[in-house]
């Protein structure tokens, strides 16, 4: 029997590895599906020493994280969808302010305000930086509820080594669900900043900003924006594969889509398929390195709780080597094993 | 022999980049004296806004932030929440405080936010060309109220500060103005009661400056002054609100 | 083994309650699962539901499209759920507010849970005669294992609480050997 775990939904997995990671600031603003972090930074930050804020607007609670950020905490906020798109003008200029920060996405039904249903319809929005500017943020995307709680701890890390946002980028059921979660003793040691606001004593003024007037000011800093972005891009790839060697068809699929597939996968391959997986867990950066088969005949299958959107950059990973087909469903839509497992069938 | 005068350390030894007879210059050097005279430079942050004085932080010595336009008061939120011991302070135009940031002003003077805010009214937008503000006055002209601010067209100018003295949780608002050396000397002792209610823990404290912008007014700098006492107090009156 | 069970009632039934002690008592026995609420407007009134996916291996979707179990405490909740239940799986009927006919197409278990909590004292238990019922007709869970999530579960200090969930829990484990 084991004792070691608790069960708990992927919001409260989030809300806790925030905890854990040694957040300290966290300002949000009730939407469903995932007012379950809101309440639980309520009710536990203040048992850590931590700031939790119900803010007025997502607007307000982006800038306050943003502030929070500035002056050296480790600071996280939380919505879904449509409260992501009111967030990116303080994401970009958290970006731009190379401020480290942690904005979690629970996906629904869209555009506009759409539905509560699970979604991956924000991909596009999420992997391209959103706001305004030229800017990416490090996008995490979990599949179960104690990856949840790992790749949360793991984006406070990753935004304070880099001074980046960071994205954890989950759907409605994600965030509802309830599992088994092994939780980790608190983070210790936090990074000093020695660039972070906090009174000017014994040193020169530190400024937070974004603002470069002066001709060639911004394409310079810019530069260094993207050298950062090209660092992330070769040390912080991750991703999970499945039954590679010998596949026939290569399903990719991230987030709770990723578990789907992983059932057509055992499904098929208890009855002889050759079928694998690729499951992209950085979705900025994608894993690329992973589309390398050599296999001309190999075909890839992209599953989407959206339109299509994931299937771009499976597209330009793979290059025009092999065929990429897609399926998938929007607002609201989850494809089922049954799906996968025809599509599959129809593609051998 | 009495020394008179030091050059005051929280404001750098620069040009200003302000048009001639902006009021801009005149706050920033308030704030930086209260802060010397405070003695709290070295915890002092100040949230420079969008709009003219997006880069007062060129000219004030201690730690500052940008904030997007009509934030500063939710980043000034969050500095202070995790640095309650520091002095958290923002400078804001009309435009930034009154229109876009509305939101943002409300609710952090309504939670009671231990702030200052030095809020700006030239009752014009000036870094984007001088177009119409919330506190623009009925009949000025500006780019976006070619023939003047009309009431049925554009509403009436916004009261911001009488709106947040009736909030609870502000502890202090006062309205002052540059048109003499004697009111700048009173708009500093305001500042300086904001900055003092902050560092007693009393709450939110505003305080706003009639500030002149000859350029969008199309005067010249005396007379900028004087339209603030002559004509923008009559619908701004000044003295202690809250 | 892999055991997709949805439950479904009227808000104020306890069906959360009675997925999640399933959930709580798989975990303690160390198997894999997953438990995913209905989180829409209709958990205000009108039917409301979970899904409970147990099992010896790594559990895929946690949405269940075809359930091995449905456990059903109205009727609204049978029309909308029965349609989701795989051929001969096994359906656990709350008769005293739904009633179905027997087919060779499903395993049916159906009894007056909500008389049988109303004898007890308490209505509310109904959602754990169901349970009793449920794991008398389907060995998932060990009836132990619940009774010890049950004191991990209940309020501190309310005695009666606890002794009337376990009266139900063993009402309801008693149905399918009478």
């Amino acid at each position: 029997m084991k004792k070691d775990k608790i069960l708990i939904s992927g919001n409260e997995a989030i809300a806790q590895g925030a905890i854990d990671a040694g957040c300290n600031f966290y300002a949000g603003y009730p939407i469903t599906p995932q007012n379950e972090i809101i309440a639980y930074m309520s009710k536990h930050m203040a048992d850590s020493g931590g700031v939790s804020i119900q803010a007025e607007s997502e607007l307000a609670a982006i800038s306050m994280v943003y502030g929070a950020s500035a002056a050296g905490a480790r600071s996280m906020t939380s919505s879904s969808s449509p409260g992501i798109s009111l967030k990116q003008e303080g994401i970009s200029y958290i970006a731009g302010a190379q401020l480290p920060a942690v904005i979690v996405n629970i996906m629904r039904g869209g555009p506009g305000l759409g539905n509560i249903a699970p979604s991956q319809s924000d991909y596009f929005q999420a992997t391209r930086g959103g706001g305004h500017g030229d800017y990416r943020l490090i996008v995490l995307a979990p599949a179960s509820v104690q990856e949840a709680y790992e790749l949360t701890r793991l984006s406070f890390d990753l935004a304070d080594k880099y001074r980046i946002p960071v994205m954890i980028l989950g759907d409605g059921i994600l965030g509802q669900m309830m599992e088994p979660v092994e939780l980790r003793p608190k983070t210790k040691t936090i990074p000093q900043k020695s660039w972070a606001l906090s009174g000017c004593r014994g040193r020169k003024p530190n400024i937070v900003k974004s603002f470069f007037l002066r001709e060639g000011a911004l394409e310079e800093f810019n530069k260094t924006l993207q050298k950062n972005h090209q660092i992330i891009s070769k040390n912080e790839i991750r991703f999970e594969e499945i039954n590679l060697s010998g596949a026939k068809v290569v399903l990719v699929a991230y987030g709770t889509m990723a578990r789907i597939a992983k059932s057509a996968v055992a499904k098929l391959s208890s009855n002889g398929k050759k079928v694998g997986l690729i499951r992209p867990i950085s979705l900025w950066p994608f894993p690329k390195t992973a589309f390398n088969s050599k296999d001309k005949k190999l075909k890839y299958l992209t599953i989407e709780m959206s339109a299509g959107q994931m299937v771009e950059d499976v597209r330009l990973a793979v290059n025009g080597r092999n065929p990429v087909e897609f399926l998938g469903r929007s607002g609201g839509g989850v494809p089922t094993e049954e799906e996968i497992i025809n599509k599959v069938k129809k593609l051998l | 022999m009495e020394k008179l005068f030091t050059k005051t350390e929280s404001l750098y030894d620069l040009p200003t980049h302000y048009c001639p007879g902006c009021g801009h210059g005149i706050a920033h050097r308030l704030i930086a004296e209260v802060v010397d005279e405070l003695g709290i430079r070295e915890k002092t942050i100040g949230i420079a806004p969008v709009g003219c004085a997006v880069v007062a932080y060129d000219y004030w010595n201690f730690d500052c932030s940008e904030a997007a336009h009509g934030r500063a008061l939710a980043v000034a939120t969050g500095i202070k929440r995790v640095r309650p011991h520091n002095i958290v302070f923002t400078y804001q135009g009309d435009g930034d405080l009154a229109a876009i940031g509305t939101n943002e002003t409300i609710h952090a003077a309504n939670r009671g936010e231990n702030l200052s805010v030095v809020f700006i009214n030239n009752a014009v937008y000036g870094m984007t060309g001088g177009q119409m503000a919330p506190t623009t006055l009925l009949g000025q002209k500006t780019s976006t109220s070619i023939e003047g601010r009309k009431k049925e067209k554009h509403g009436f100018p916004l009261k911001i500060s009488e709106m947040l003295a009736l909030l609870p949780g502000v502890c202090y608002i006062e309205r002052v103005s540059f048109h003499t050396p004697a009111e700048v000397l009173k708009a500093k002792r305001a500042i300086k009661l904001a900055f003092e209610n902050q560092i007693n823990n009393l709450g939110f404290s505003l305080v706003e400056i009639l500030s002149p912008c000859p350029t969008y007014w199309g005067l010249n700098p005396k007379e900028a002054l004087d339209w603030t006492r002559d004509i923008m107090q009559k619908e701004f009156p000044l003295g202690r609100i809250k | 083994m892999t055991e997709r069970i949805i439950i479904a009632g009227s808000g104020g039934q306890g069906v959360m309650l009675l997925g999640k002690v399933l959930a709580e008592t798989a975990m303690l026995e160390g198997k894999q699962v997953t438990y995913l609420p209905a989180y829409g407007p209709e958990v205000r009134g009108g039917t409301s539901h979970c899904m409970v996916t147990i099992s010896d291996e790594e559990i895929g979707s946690p949405y269940i499209s075809q359930a091995d179990t449905l456990i059903i405490l109205n009727n609204p909740s049978l029309e909308k759920f029965k349609g989701k239940l795989r051929n001969k799986g096994l359906l656990i009927l709350n008769s005293s507010l739904a009633k179905s006919e027997s087919s060779g197409k499903t395993c049916l278990c159906q009894f007056p849970f909500t008389d049988m909590a109303i004898k007890l004292g308490n209505i509310k238990v109904a959602n754990m005669v169901a349970l009793g019922c449920y794991l008398s007709a389907r060995k998932t869970l060990k009836i132990n294992d619940v009774l010890q999530v049950f004191k991990i579960m209940a309020p501190a200090g309310n005695l009666r609480i606890l002794e009337i969930n376990e009266q139900a829990l063993a009402e309801g484990a008693g149905l399918n050997h009478g």
